[in-house]
């Protein structure tokens, strides 16, 4: 895994004449992994998305060392393909990389037309062309939302060994995740 | 980078061309002849008027042919999240218009350069004239296609932004139209050679244009 570093700095987020959040710091290292909770609507993935550099902050910086994978609703897959086709457009772009499509109980569903797939489906397929990225810093915008109970264990077992493999990971969501060594930004400490 | 780009303008063209998910070229050469069949009933059957006025009429057959796949170009793909996954993976949004108007216009371009071919027939336009209308749109369906993908993406996202981007089309394919149409009444080069260069500037500004819509409309 390449070198990676994530911090931000004093950040604050403005959607519309809102102050959504403000003074938010925090740094995380290789390995470490961050769950951002808070209700809806306290800007949770309005932060990520500043993070990822797809919303300009009102404030603050975010400075950070390699690359960053994204996982929010939107599957990012062609609704018409089927999945194995829709998800190689994305291993011609990132790299021949595994995305571990049989640990995500996906080979059975290579053939089937991704908009066939359920919600909690499509969340496993946006987390295989996460994966197949091998990027070393995770963004998760509610990864466990569709998921059953094995599909929400998956995605902590996935994470761990991410963050274990010395990559870094960012969480947003509203349920608890088990991860080990998970820090946690309460949002509503940064209310503006 | 030549690799991705080359992947994602196989994806563009599965997606845009015969048979693909979003319209394929059939619809707008269809779309394309029968205008050009239904003006020889509109005009009459006088045949020199209808072969002084066809030249025009193919020309404006196409603008509007260019024009109907125009809300499939880019506001699908914003909606997947497609763009941002891109912009994830440093590819400027600027590279994937130039291999989207690439794409427009191999789906609708060189078919409608060889629809024109019995459209100029019903019209009566023949020899010398015909070639003129072909190289007219030769020089003339890239400006088109760079138009189209400019606009689509500076339309996508809103309300009715199909509508808006047909009105928005027409009025910035006038030079187009004038000089490619023109062509025809002044008998050749100066004409085809204007409409090769509107189609250059557009093509030249448009993945610039569309790449800034787009990044414009995430905030």
């Amino acid at each position: 895994m390449q070198a990676c570093r994530l911090s931000v700095q004093d950040l604050a987020c403005r959607r519309g004449d809102r102050l959504l959040f403000a003074r938010l710091s925090f740094a995380l290292a290789p390995g470490e992994a961050l769950q951002l909770a808070g209700a809806n609507g306290i800007g949770k993935s309005s932060l990520i998305r500043i993070i990822a550099g797809l919303l300009p902050a009102y404030a603050g910086t975010v400075s950070s060392e390699g690359a960053m994978g994204l996982v929010d609703e939107r599957p990012a897959l062609d609704p018409h393909q089927p999945l194995g086709k829709a998800l190689a457009l994305w291993q011609q772009i990132d790299g021949p990389a595994d995305n571990l499509a049989a640990r995500l109980g996906l080979a059975e569903l290579m053939d089937v037309p991704v908009r066939y797939l359920s919600t909690g489906q499509k969340k496993r397929a946006a987390l295989a062309r996460l994966i197949g990225q091998s990027a070393p810093i995770w963004l998760l915008d509610e990864p466990l939302n569709g998921l059953d109970v094995k599909g929400v264990a998956l995605v902590e077992s996935l994470a761990a060994d991410h963050c274990r493999a010395g990559g870094i990971c960012v969480i947003a969501s509203h349920q608890p995740m088990a991860l080990p060594a998970l820090r946690q930004v309460a949002m509503q400490d940064y209310l503006a | 980078m030549i690799r991705v780009l080359l992947s994602l303008l196989r994806r563009d063209l599965g997606l845009l061309l015969a048979g693909g998910r979003r319209g394929g070229a059939l619809l707008p050469v269809l779309f394309f002849l029968s205008v050009a069949m239904l003006f020889p009933f509109a005009v009459g059957p006088d045949a020199p008027v209808l072969a002084r006025t066809g030249g025009g009429v193919i020309w404006v057959a196409a603008l509007l042919a260019a024009i109907l796949p125009l809300d499939r170009l880019v506001e699908p793909d914003l909606e997947l999240g497609l763009f941002d996954q891109w912009a994830l993976r440093g590819i400027s949004e600027e590279w994937i218009m130039a291999v989207r108007i690439i794409a427009h216009w191999l789906s609708f371009g060189p078919p409608l350069m060889l629809a024109a071919l019995p459209a100029a027939a019903l019209v009566g336009i023949d020899g010398d004239k015909l070639r003129i209308v072909e190289l007219g749109m030769l020089a003339g369906t890239p400006g088109l296609a760079a138009l189209g993908v400019m606009v689509a993406a500076i339309t996508a996202g809103l309300r009715g932004g199909a509508a808006l981007g047909g009105l928005l089309v027409i009025p910035l394919a006038i030079p187009l139209l004038v000089f490619g149409a023109g062509s025809l009444a002044t008998g050749g080069e100066t004409g085809l050679a204007l409409t090769a260069a509107a189609s250059l500037v557009l093509l030249a500004m448009a993945p610039f244009a569309a790449g800034a819509a787009i990044r414009a409309g995430r905030g």
